[in-house]
């Protein structure tokens, strides 16, 4: 661990102490340094290499898959784990566990990471527009922004889905939206101290346009918290987008995902317990791995905000 | 305090009326016409536009939205379309049994989350506390409809001494029964909040350990348990407090994933099962009760704030 990690974290010292002389550190830009801080996190690494992990087999799940997810097989009906063939059992209709597995986990890796993009976007754009130009737009938004997370992350999700109608592409959406308010926040909150700093008034003085300031001056330096909750909402996007499939509205049979196979397999707990067991474990996995990494991310790029 | 408390309240009204907006607007949006549903696929041309201009249909959105704000205030939530029956009664006594739940749930998670925030914080580093906290991350990265499937696995299937569904065994209505059917459905949705509350506990504590109070404390030779309890702690609980309020929207959420799972019969059920029969009065309902009860926790929340720290008030009024 880095000296610059624990730097104020004494208990004698009562504000945090200026980063003391590093030499390894001595003359690398806030990013390599933030990397090799993130390199020395032991937790966030294991989850980092686990993601690659997933990720590299749902790419390559035509070609891993020892069977059609969707193709049943009633001869193998609810076979156990370890079944030649059926290394992790087959479901009630002799589906193949582990190829649903493997192309589930496209799914959910499509879903976690596409929806947090568009909320990033949608959410960066607003914030960015709030807080730059306030004044009237900024309320009207920021009122929106409260109506929105008056309501808790999930039944937003459902009362969206409701609306829409039960489905993967809905159930996508329905998590994107309600990621929306929390970046606005993000980025709204941080363009509110960037644009009174001296660099963001000097880019005015020498006539830079709003469009180049934001760009260049102020979305760089707010960049840090929204990687930070982009990372743990990949999880928790994962994790709602399979609930809402689990409660039928999301993802629907006899598609391979992870929440669709949890809600079927639930069905079958007394006789074949791996149907509930597996795909659970798989989005526990996922989303434990997304959690210790965005952890690590947030100890390495901000390291004031260490606990 | 009072002033605070009054300007807190009416900040609420705009939230409020956004909130029954969205929850209108978001029903308009839902495909399908509702006097088809209600009367059915055998509805002749003139019965339908009947019952749509009983209803109100024909009329422009911002009357139907004002009728139907009018009515919702004055306690006519509609009739649901599933259980022929008034949906505010309905939804209140389904509500409470969800209520039940939550409060269970939370009551662990404060009992076992802040207590193990606290303990990791004066051991920090140490092998216990990093345990700990690698077990906190695992808590909240667990599935709660999975976790709630393991647990039904194990305590109802495997080992057979807990009930693994329903409010209360058939003929029984005491107290013990009802507490023995909500353990299982309470621990799977206490332990995400359970995990939060001693990361927050943990953070908070080990912020306010290094103020200088706590350091005088020290000096002056207190002994280490007064300066925790006495000193720390008590100003530590002013962030959890708003971190176990947080929590609120976390278990309401995930109680209705929960409930799913044990065939608990509290609103998330209900609303569930209303979506996938588009008994959209029920829904609505459903999602207005407990958008609304966040609404007030929140505030709620927030006035508990400005009480335990006075800053927070002189600050905003």
């Amino acid at each position: 661990m880095s000296s610059l990690k624990y730097a104020g974290d004494t208990p004698s010292s009562p504000v945090p102490a200026a980063a003391p002389f590093d030499a390894l550190n001595y003359g690398r830009s806030p990013m390599q340094q933030a990397r090799r801080r993130l390199a020395k996190d032991r937790l966030a690494m294991i989850g980092l290499i686990f993601l690659g992990l997933v990720a590299a087999i749902s790419l390559l799940a035509p070609l891993l898959a020892p069977h059609d997810p969707i193709e049943t097989n009633l001869s193998q009906r609810l076979v156990p784990p370890g079944t030649p063939g059926y290394l992790l059992g087959a479901d009630d209709l002799g589906r193949d566990i582990l190829s649903r597995l493997i192309w589930g986990g496209r799914i959910s890796l499509l879903i976690g990471f596409s929806a947090v993009l568009v909320a990033m976007v949608a959410g960066v754009l607003i914030g960015l527009v709030a807080g730059y130009f306030g004044g009237r737009l900024d309320a009207l938004i920021m009122r929106l922004v409260d109506v929105l997370m008056a309501f808790p992350a999930l039944l937003l999700a459902i009362t969206i889905v409701a609306s829409l109608g039960p489905g993967l592409r809905n159930s996508m959406l329905a998590v994107s939206i309600v990621g929306i308010p929390f970046y606005v926040r993000i980025v709204r909150g941080s363009v509110l101290s960037l644009r009174e700093q001296e660099f963001s008034h000097a880019a005015r003085l020498t006539g830079a346009t709003h469009l180049r300031i934001l760009a260049r001056h102020i979305l760089p330096n707010s960049l840090a918290p929204l990687i930070i909750a982009s990372t743990l909402d990949v999880g928790f996007f994962i994790m709602a987008a399979a609930g809402l499939s689990f409660l039928g509205l999301g993802a629907q049979p006899p598609t391979a995902e992870w929440g669709v196979m949890l809600s079927q397999g639930r069905q079958f707990i007394r006789n074949a317990p791996h149907l509930s067991i597996v795909p659970g474990m798989a989005i526990f996995l996922v989303v434990l791995a997304l959690n210790l990494v965005g952890d690590g991310l947030r100890d390495a790029l901000d390291p004031r905000l260490q606990e | 305090m009072t002033r605070y408390v009054a300007q807190r309240v009416l900040s609420l009204i705009p939230v409020l009326l956004g909130v029954t907006l969205l929850v209108f607007l978001v029903m308009q949006l839902a495909p399908g016409d509702p006097a088809q549903i209600i009367l059915g696929p055998k509805a002749t041309e003139t019965s339908l536009a009947q019952l749509r201009r009983e209803l109100g249909l024909d009329q422009p959105l911002h009357i139907q939205y004002g009728r139907w704000l009018s009515r919702v205030v004055q306690g006519d939530w509609g009739r649901s379309i599933q259980l022929k029956r008034e949906v505010l009664p309905f939804v209140l006594d389904r509500f409470r049994n969800s209520a039940y739940l939550m409060l269970l749930a939370m009551l662990l998670a404060c009992a076992v989350g802040v207590p193990v925030g606290v303990w990791s914080a004066i051991r920090q580093y140490s092998l216990g506390d990093r345990l700990g906290m690698v077990t906190v991350v695992m808590g909240f990265s667990i599935p709660i409809f999975w976790l709630g499937i393991i647990l039904q696995i194990v305590f109802g299937l495997q080992l057979g001494i807990l009930p693994v569904s329903g409010l209360q065994s058939p003929g029984q209505t005491g107290v013990p029964d009802l507490l023995k059917h909500l353990i299982l459905p309470a621990l799977t949705l206490a332990t995400g909040a359970t995990a939060l509350i001693a990361r927050m506990t943990r953070s908070s504590m080990l912020e306010v350990i290094r103020q200088d109070y706590v350091r005088t404390a020290r000096a002056k030779g207190l002994n280490e348990r007064l300066t925790i309890n006495r000193h720390a702690l008590k100003n530590a609980l002013i962030p959890i407090v708003t971190i176990i309020g947080l929590q609120v929207g976390y278990l309401l959420g995930g109680d209705i994933l929960v409930e799913l799972v044990f065939t608990y019969p509290g609103l998330g059920l209900a609303m569930v099962n209303g979506i996938l029969a588009r008994d959209f009065p029920l829904v609505q309902g459903a999602i207005l009760l407990v958008a609304s009860s966040y609404v007030l926790v929140n505030l709620l929340v927030d006035l508990a704030y400005a009480y335990l720290d006075p800053r927070i008030r002189y600050e905003q009024s």
